[in-house]
């Protein structure tokens, strides 16, 4: 079966060997010229923030009172007061199951699934499912959470009316579950687009094959489509971890209550450093994120580049 | 290629024009062109929202009178009112930001408690500072009693205008009362009393007898209309002679009637969890859902006022009772007391970042003109302004604040307006959510203590 198909990675291989390294002839300080705005917005806006931030979380800086006109330089202080704070474990660990079950599971599953039931149907259906799928993630975070809260509030909710159990708390007794629903409800589109424009590109040749030959669906699933697409699952995923980790719109829904059981880190930077006004402890708390975020990346960037 | 190139450009071209758009957006937020004068008014305030009477004030009365006031002067002055209508807390972090970068409107109203920590970090300054010998010969001082003039003070420096005052009391719902049988002139004289009627109004089938504010979500509400009069009553201040009290009986005996309420299917343990807890307080007691809620005048005035209230209640007058807050037993309230209150209250100053400190300091002074404070309290909008000549004239028709100048006034207690207070604050909330979750009340006492010595510095600030 494999010899069906010439590998397609066979042709960029030899690129380098057809096309000079400096394809445009602009030779190296007239290239560093025409990146050089470029690099500097992402100096001004991504670099220095971002050292800013690292220079903050060693102050006890504070939005308010005598720290916030004179800020004292406190080393690592601010990061082992949050590696001993359970706060901030439990924020951590709440994050984690909000990107594995939203992210990971949830949209990956529920995308793939719905590209996959979709691939080969044509018409009205197929356009009203993407419609409302796409509606899902192009509404305003605002607006969406809005509905959420009217959906799932304990008195006067939606969902409660419909299921006939006035009173059950949804948002308190099962925040995470809440949130975690949402968040799938939420960025489901993106990765049914990605995943059907995937799906477009396996071969039908190899599926038909594949049939051929006698595959179960699964089998078709597992050995002809996932090679396939296996660096889109992988791109997918380390998007949809990053922006899941770093989304902030579960404080429209929980505000991260009750009593934090729904404080994801992008919440809890938020609650300390704006609302208790913690500045220096929340840009420790920021470093770290950024921290984890490149840990991810590297992680995904690493599975993409073994690929070849 | 030549396409690429032109890509470039137009990118270029873009975020030069991006980068021109925003730097004018930054210096439109300072004065006019030519000679108007352009001044900015922002409270926590919003037409058809929260406090909207206040909001209409300005739109309606302040922003032209003002205007035209100026003008007869030959001064041509324009202004613009900023609204907001959020929680206090958003609104205290916005104010802050605002602050912090040198910007915000020229009149800023704040809650009294957060002068300290906005004059330490420098984001406020003594009125005399800013705009000279104005500050202390402004009329309105002989009128504000010391105890509110304390509001706008810290370290012995005015920082700001007192907007007003108030006082908590326990509101009750009459027909609820009169279906469990109870007095339509309650007053309770200990806490006992309260949990008794709280017993009453649920065999009677009220789904929430009592509401006392409490947890984190509601922020310093759960503080000013839940722990501090509860702590007072128990004979407890949070900081007394310099030392704060830690996990001391009266903080126990606070939290206990937490326990009491919460733990007993008195009140309802979630609406405090909830992140619009308090705002859905406001609707279910106006719905006829809860009993007995403890709040500020705010919730007379601002919350069930049939007119411009955010939970209207059409019948207020008749239907919804009130009663002074009783220390736990008679006598066991601070300095001695049987009933207890706090009080706190708005102030109104002046941006340090203002461009035209005198003229802001001037419209400041005229919304707290006796002809302002009037007009803001007609037609149903009454509240205690901080001047006596004026509350004279308009508490005379005000049944409930009258009773809250004459009654409750009097045996107040005001939050220690140093810096650190509103952190103290949160652990104490954090302390009720706690007791609410089903934490007993000497742990929860013990927990506070431990934030507390933290955020105070050390155990030597304790009193023992």
């Amino acid at each position: 079966m494999a010899l069906a198909t010439s590998p397609p990675e066979a042709t960029e291989a030899a690129a380098p060997s057809r096309y000079s390294s400096d394809a445009a002839g602009l030779g190296r300080l007239r290239a560093g010229v025409f990146v050089a705005p470029a690099l500097l917005l992402v100096a001004a806006f991504l670099v220095f923030p971002a050292l800013w931030v690292l220079y903050l979380a060693l102050t006890n800086y504070r939005l308010t009172g005598a720290a916030a006109a004179e800020p004292q330089f406190v080393g690592l202080g601010n990061l082992l007061d949050a590696a001993a704070n359970p706060e901030f474990w439990s924020s951590t660990w709440l994050t984690v199951e909000f990107v594995l079950g939203s992210a990971v599971i949830g949209q990956v599953g529920l995308g793939f699934t719905i590209a996959w039931l979709l691939r080969d149907r044509r018409g009205p259906l197929k356009r009203l499912v993407e419609g409302l799928v796409i509606l899902a993630w192009i509404l305003p975070g605002a607006i969406v959470s809005f509905l959420w809260v009217a959906l799932l509030d304990r008195d006067g909710g939606t969902l409660n009316a419909l299921l006939g159990i006035q009173g059950f708390a949804w948002l308190l007794d099962h925040p995470m579950l809440s949130i975690i629903v949402f968040n799938i409800w939420r960025g489901t589109a993106f990765s049914m687009m990605l995943y059907g424009a995937a799906l477009g590109n396996v071969p039908p040749s190899h599926l038909e094959s594949a049939r051929l030959a006698g595959a179960s669906g699964w089998q078709q699933l597992r050995d002809v489509v996932f090679p396939h697409i296996r660096g889109h699952v992988l791109t997918n995923l380390l998007l949809i971890s990053l922006w899941t980790f770093n989304d902030f719109t579960p404080f429209l829904l929980t505000a991260g209550g009750p009593d934090g059981k729904s404080e994801v880190l992008a919440v809890h930077v938020y609650k300390v450093a704006l609302q208790s006004g913690e500045l220096g402890y929340g840009a420790a708390v920021s470093a770290i994120i950024l921290l984890i975020n490149l840990v991810v990346a590297v992680f995904y960037l690493r599975l993409l580049r073994s690929r070849k | 290629m030549a396409l690429r190139k032109r890509s470039i450009g137009v990118v270029a071209v873009i975020t030069a024009a991006g980068l021109g758009l925003a730097a004018c957006g930054q210096s439109s937020g300072g004065g006019g062109g030519g000679d108007a004068i352009e001044l900015t008014i922002t409270q926590n305030a919003i037409a058809g929202g929260k406090n909207a009477a206040g909001a209409n004030f300005i739109a309606n009365w302040v922003i032209p009178k003002f205007e035209a006031a100026q003008k007869a002067k030959g001064k041509n002055v324009k202004v613009k009112f900023v609204p907001s209508g959020v929680d206090d807390e958003q609104y205290k972090t916005k104010l802050s930001l605002d602050l912090k970068s040198g910007k915000g409107a020229d009149v800023i109203d704040i809650d009294g408690i957060w002068a300290g920590e906005f004059a330490e970090a420098g984001y406020l300054k003594p009125l005399a500072d800013l705009v000279g010998a104005d500050a202390d010969s402004w009329d309105g001082w002989s009128q504000i009693p010391e105890a509110v003039q304390g509001l706008a003070t810290f370290n012995g420096k005015k920082y700001a205008l007192p907007v007003g005052t108030d006082g908590r009391v326990l509101y009750f719902n009459k027909t609820l009362f009169q279906k469990a049988g109870l007095p339509a002139d309650w007053q309770p004289k200990s806490w006992q009393e309260v949990l008794d009627a709280g017993t009453k109004l649920k065999s009677s089938g009220v789904p929430v007898p009592i509401q006392i504010n409490a947890g984190t979500a509601m922020g310093e509400a759960t503080s000013m209309q839940g722990v501090l009069p509860l702590l007072a009553g128990a004979g407890g201040e949070v900081q007394k002679d310099g030392k704060w009290a830690g996990a001391s009986q009266p903080l126990k005996d606070a939290l206990g009637l937490y326990q009491k309420i919460y733990g007993g299917g008195l009140g309802d343990p979630k609406l405090q969890q909830e992140a619009k807890g308090r705002d859905k307080s406001f609707q279910q007691f106006a719905e006829g859902k809860i009993g007995i809620l403890m709040e500020g005048d705010y919730f007379w005035r601002g919350v069930v006022n049939p007119a411009t209230g955010v939970a209207k209640m059409a019948d207020r007058d008749q239907v919804v009772g009130y009663a002074m807050i009783p220390a736990m037993e008679p006598g066991k309230g601070i300095r001695g007391q049987d009933f207890v209150s706090m009080s706190g209250g708005a102030l109104r100053t002046v941006n340090p970042n203002s461009k035209h400190p005198k003229e802001a300091f001037e419209l400041a002074t005229f919304t707290l003109s006796p002809e302002g404070l009037k007009e803001e309290t007609k037609d149903g909008n009454v509240r205690i302004t901080p001047r006596t000549d004026v509350n004279k004239e308009i508490l005379a028709g005000e049944p409930l604040l009258t009773y809250i100048s004459e009654k409750v006034l009097p045996l107040t207690a005001y939050r220690p307006p140093v810096a650190v207070y509103p952190q103290v604050s949160v652990a104490l909330q954090e302390a009720t959510a706690a007791v609410v979750g089903g934490t007993a009340p000497d742990q929860a006492a013990a927990d506070y203590q431990k934030k507390l010595e933290g955020i105070v510095g050390g155990p030597g600030n304790i009193a023992s």
